[in-house]
């Protein structure tokens, strides 16, 4: 890989050593994945956030990074493992706390705007059709690739960093042209009426496509309008979870669609694909004893809409009830009374964070959610039974208990 | 015998080669505090790699995986150096940050368990 004089220079240590070993990464990444230069970045989202994933090794490394690191371009936080603020309320223990908020210092030392979530393009991010980015979070990478047309690979945790701490990234992969062209047609023949539906279909796809971008058609012709925002991050977040291409392209709803032929290789999704994704996520046991919301992180028309159902209601006892967002959206929610009104039924709005990275392991048995990538992560991570549907079924579980 | 490969992280060790043809996950298949493979369904389930070459074909699994490399170099159990058939970004990047010396692009059918192997930046020797 190419590098210039400036470049050479950081990697021989001049500008010290958060800023070499970035280089070294990038350098390694660069030569093990062919590319010719680095590129210039707009922004960054850094994983590898939350202290049940880093741990005190994973602390340590971001300590020393935070001596003389400090980040070239604009860079955020994918989910931590608790909110920042309200975590008594959610049962995180006071040690967790603590070396929580001890990660976040060190990022902050960084430069880094310390705002954690999945869904930074609720709270204003959003990188231009071909801009170039480094972003860590699965669904947030696939998003921003697919529905917003700018260019990520999917970084790990230190790679996001190395990328921040040099403003610049490796050109490979999905920063590519050739490499964001679909090789599988996807023809879609199922409406599409909820956000479990779509997390099906991201299911149903990413089981089917292996590492193929694909191109998909029938959304249109078979649902009148375009898909929300929402039905867009929920699929965002199942394709990836369950394939493992962060690229998906939609004919007449994402950017880039137009500009390429049908590909050879063709399936067709329809009633019976879905129908098999919805069995999968679904447990026989009935008994509901944690029900969440907000995977990816929930926009203000999702906590409306569970505000509008939690409305003078009390949930049942020994349920535990989250609705993750972003800090800006909880803030937003507090001034509109949707936290008042959600929290006055025994439910939580979860800022920062969610029930993928959260500290979980053992505290509860099953749970109810919108989200198909949450049950993979709940049930393969945290050994919690599913149960995946839309957000009215998920409300009814977590005021009776069980799942019907 | 020698072969070469490509430097991920440049370094010279010498010692005993752990080999195995399955993939490794650094989290959730191993133990960071031990230096052990703890994947039920791996060959090597319950070995140390501590102190050792290890040989495999590449790395697997989530992104946290280079943060569990560098958890067993801090406990002091990380592997001696490592070879790879195909390097993926997990493994290659954990290799740079715990600083354990690691070569990819090696033919890694050449070495067996127990073999004295040396890796010297972008080659690797054995008797």
């Amino acid at each position: 890989m190419y590098l210039t004089k400036e470049d050479e220079k950081v990697l021989a240590g001049e500008s010290g050593y958060a800023a070499r070993k970035s280089m070294e990464i990038l350098v390694a990444l660069g030569d093990l994945f062919g590319a010719d230069k680095l590129i210039p970045i707009k922004s960054v989202q850094v994983a590898g956030v939350s202290y049940h994933n880093l741990g005190d090794a994973g602390l340590e490394f971001l300590a020393d990074l935070a001596k003389d690191g400090r980040v070239k371009v604009p860079t955020f936080l994918n989910p931590a493992g608790m909110d920042l603020q309200d975590w008594k309320a959610l049962g995180i223990s006071e040690d967790f706390a603590a070396k929580q908020k001890l990660v976040i210092d060190a990022f902050a030392r960084m430069g880094i705007n310390t705002t954690c979530t999945c869904t930074p393009y609720l709270i204003g991010i959003t990188p231009k059709l071909g801009e170039h980015v480094a972003w860590a979070e699965s669904s947030a990478v696939t998003y921003c690739n697919s529905v917003l047309g700018a260019r990520s690979n999917r970084e790990g945790g230190p790679s996001a960093l190395a990328a921040a701490f040099i403003g610049k990234t490796p050109n490979y992969g999905l920063h590519l042209d050739e490499k964001r062209v679909p090789d599988l047609l996807v023809t879609v023949d199922r409406k599409l009426k909820t956000l479990s539906d779509w997390g099906a279909l991201g299911y149903a796809i990413g089981k089917r496509a292996n590492n193929k971008v694909v191109l998909i058609e029938g959304i249109l012709g078979t649902n009148s309008e375009k898909p929300s925002i929402d039905y867009l991050k929920t699929f965002s977040a199942s394709i990836v979870t369950y394939g493992a291409q962060s690229l998906y392209h939609i004919k007449g709803v994402t950017p880039e669609a137009s500009k390429f032929k049908d590909p050879k290789d063709k399936i067709t999704i329809g009633e019976s694909e879905i129908a098999e994704a919805y069995k999968a996520m679904t447990d026989e046991y009935k008994t509901i004893d944690f029900v969440s919301l907000g995977c990816p992180h929930a926009s203000m028309d999702e906590i409306k809409e569970v505000a509008g159902m939690l409305k003078g209601t009390k949930l049942a006892s020994g349920v535990e009830m989250w609705v993750s967002c972003a800090r800006p959206i909880k803030e937003q929610a507090a001034k509109l009374g949707y936290v008042k009104t959600i929290e006055a039924a025994g439910a939580h709005v979860a800022a920062d964070t969610c029930m993928a990275v959260a500290p979980l392991k053992g505290r509860f048995k099953s749970i109810a959610t919108t989200s198909a990538k949450g049950c993979f992560y709940c049930s393969g991570h945290n050994h919690m039974k599913t149960h995946i549907g839309s957000v009215a079924q998920c409300v009814q579980a977590a005021l009776s208990g069980k799942w019907s | 015998m020698e072969l070469k490969g490509k430097i991920v992280y440049r370094g010279k060790v010498k010692g005993e080669a752990l080999v195995t043809k399955q993939q490794i996950a650094f989290y959730g298949g191993i133990d960071p505090e031990k230096g052990t493979i703890s994947d039920k369904d791996h060959e090597l389930n319950g070995q140390s790699f501590a102190g050792k070459i290890l040989v495999f074909p590449s790395g697997k699994g989530s992104t946290v995986g280079s943060y569990g490399l560098f958890r067993l170099k801090k406990n002091g159990v990380a592997p001696l150096g490592m070879i790879n058939q195909s390097c993926e970004a997990i493994v290659a990047v954990g290799a740079i940050i715990s600083e354990i010396p690691m070569v990819d692009k090696i033919d890694i059918s050449k070495i067996k368990t127990g073999d004295i192997v040396e890796i010297e930046g972008d080659t690797v020797r054995s008797a």
